[in-house]
């Protein structure tokens, strides 16, 4: 009879719940965050990684291919986490950027905003072809991806990717924003990642938001606003670029 | 109100979406062209011409900036949903494509920090970006 009232509720109350759980993934994630890492790996990383190690959980468990929304009691995740909320809240980041703000931090920041998603595509969609993928849909996708793990599956949500493709592109991408958390902080002596000029093309070179906020963070955290700045434009710029120029190129080298 | 943020980004998504569909029409692509792009760059200019001229108080900004904060949350909720076991079967493409983009872009903030700057052009260069490379080409191959 309780377990009749709760499977009700839970599943009438789909995207109720699907804030519950998730609420409770990001807590865990921000806990294991502080505890383990001392925020070096941010929490939102964790929080991601978590959300596919659950899917891969779900996918064994039901068979399915939309991971934890296969199970009937998690339903309500697959609205929190489906196009429409996605796109809206996304496109919601944007705001509070400041386009006198970005004039300030001049043409270099712009520069390096197009170098970044270039650089991450090409090294993202060489990788995939060096892995046997040669249609243009999957070569953008998982390409993308690399960019960020928005674009990523924007992109690959606008082409019409097979889902497999998609879940490649996002973890292209949440590997991206991984590696610049932890790695940043030992490669910016190198790299002269010292000051707000550079932080700026880093933050336009790198582009993964989460990535470069952690990631600075962890070197100096004046530099943090420099490097979002730019950063914050990497995913619009990604996403306008994605199913557009970067899919036309992709078309037409590989039909 | 809050209402008019949620409002002002409903109104710069569907215009976003909209224009990213007549756009995928007319270039006869089956799909959304940089919808979601769009709509970005409408919140952006919008938002700053709103709020050049006052229009946006505070209680306004709050119902667009929930939406922003909630983006990693669904973000994850997006990932909970996606064939992961599919996409293990298919080998280490995602490791390495990530691994292959950060190395590449660490390698050129060095570069580009130096083109555009106009003072400096006998900087003692450093060699780790060679080898940031090197180590990106071999992942690559």
């Amino acid at each position: 009879m309780i377990i009749e009232s709760l499977t009700k509720v839970l599943n009438g109350y789909g995207l109720i719940s699907g804030f519950a759980v998730i609420g409770a993934t990001m807590w865990l994630s921000y806990w294991l965050s502080a505890k383990f890492t001392k925020g070096r790996l941010h929490g939102s990383a964790i929080a991601i990684l978590l959300g596919l190690v659950l899917s891969y959980v779900g996918g064994l468990y039901s068979g399915g291919q939309k991971g934890l929304v296969d199970i009937p009691l998690l339903s309500g995740i697959g609205i929190l986490g489906g196009a429409m909320l996605r796109d809206f809240a996304i496109i919601a980041t944007a705001f509070g950027v400041n386009p006198e703000e970005l004039k300030r931090a001049g043409v270099s920041g712009v520069i390096s905003l197009v170098f970044g998603i270039f650089v991450s595509f090409i090294a993202g969609a060489a990788v995939a072809f060096a892995f046997g993928y040669t249609d243009a849909v999957s070569l953008t996708t998982i390409g993308t991806g690399a960019v960020t793990y928005i674009v990523g599956p924007v992109t690959g949500a606008a082409l019409g990717a097979s889902s497999e493709v998609m879940a490649l592109s996002i973890a292209a991408g949440l590997i991206k924003a991984m590696v610049v958390m932890v790695a940043t902080p030992f490669v910016a002596p190198l790299i002269g990642l010292n000051n707000p000029r550079s932080a700026v093309i880093f933050g336009g070179l790198m582009g993964t938001s989460s990535g470069v906020a952690a990631g600075l963070a962890a070197t100096d955290p004046k530099l943090v606003p420099y490097g979002c700045l730019t950063a914050a434009f990497y995913t619009a710029l990604g996403c306008l670029l994605g199913p557009s120029l970067l899919y036309f190129m992709m078309r037409g080298l590989f039909g | 109100m809050i209402i008019y943020g949620v409002a002002l980004l409903s109104i710069c998504t569907l215009a976003g979406l909209f224009i990213g569909d007549l756009l995928g029409v007319l270039l006869g692509v089956p799909s959304n062209v940089g919808g979601v792009g769009i709509a970005m760059i409408l919140l952006i200019f919008g938002g700053g011409y709103l709020s050049k001229r006052g229009l946006l108080a505070g209680k306004t900004e709050q119902g667009i900036e929930f939406w922003s904060a909630i983006y990693i949350p669904i973000v994850v909720a997006m990932a909970a949903q996606q064939n992961v076991v599919g996409a293990l079967g298919s080998g280490p493409v995602a490791i390495l494509a990530g691994l292959a983009a950060v190395s590449l872009s660490f390698a050129m903030v060095p570069v580009l920090d130096r083109l555009g700057r106009p003072d400096v052009a006998a900087e003692k260069k450093p060699h780790e970006p060679g080898t940031a490379a090197q180590a990106t080409a071999s992942v690559q191959r």
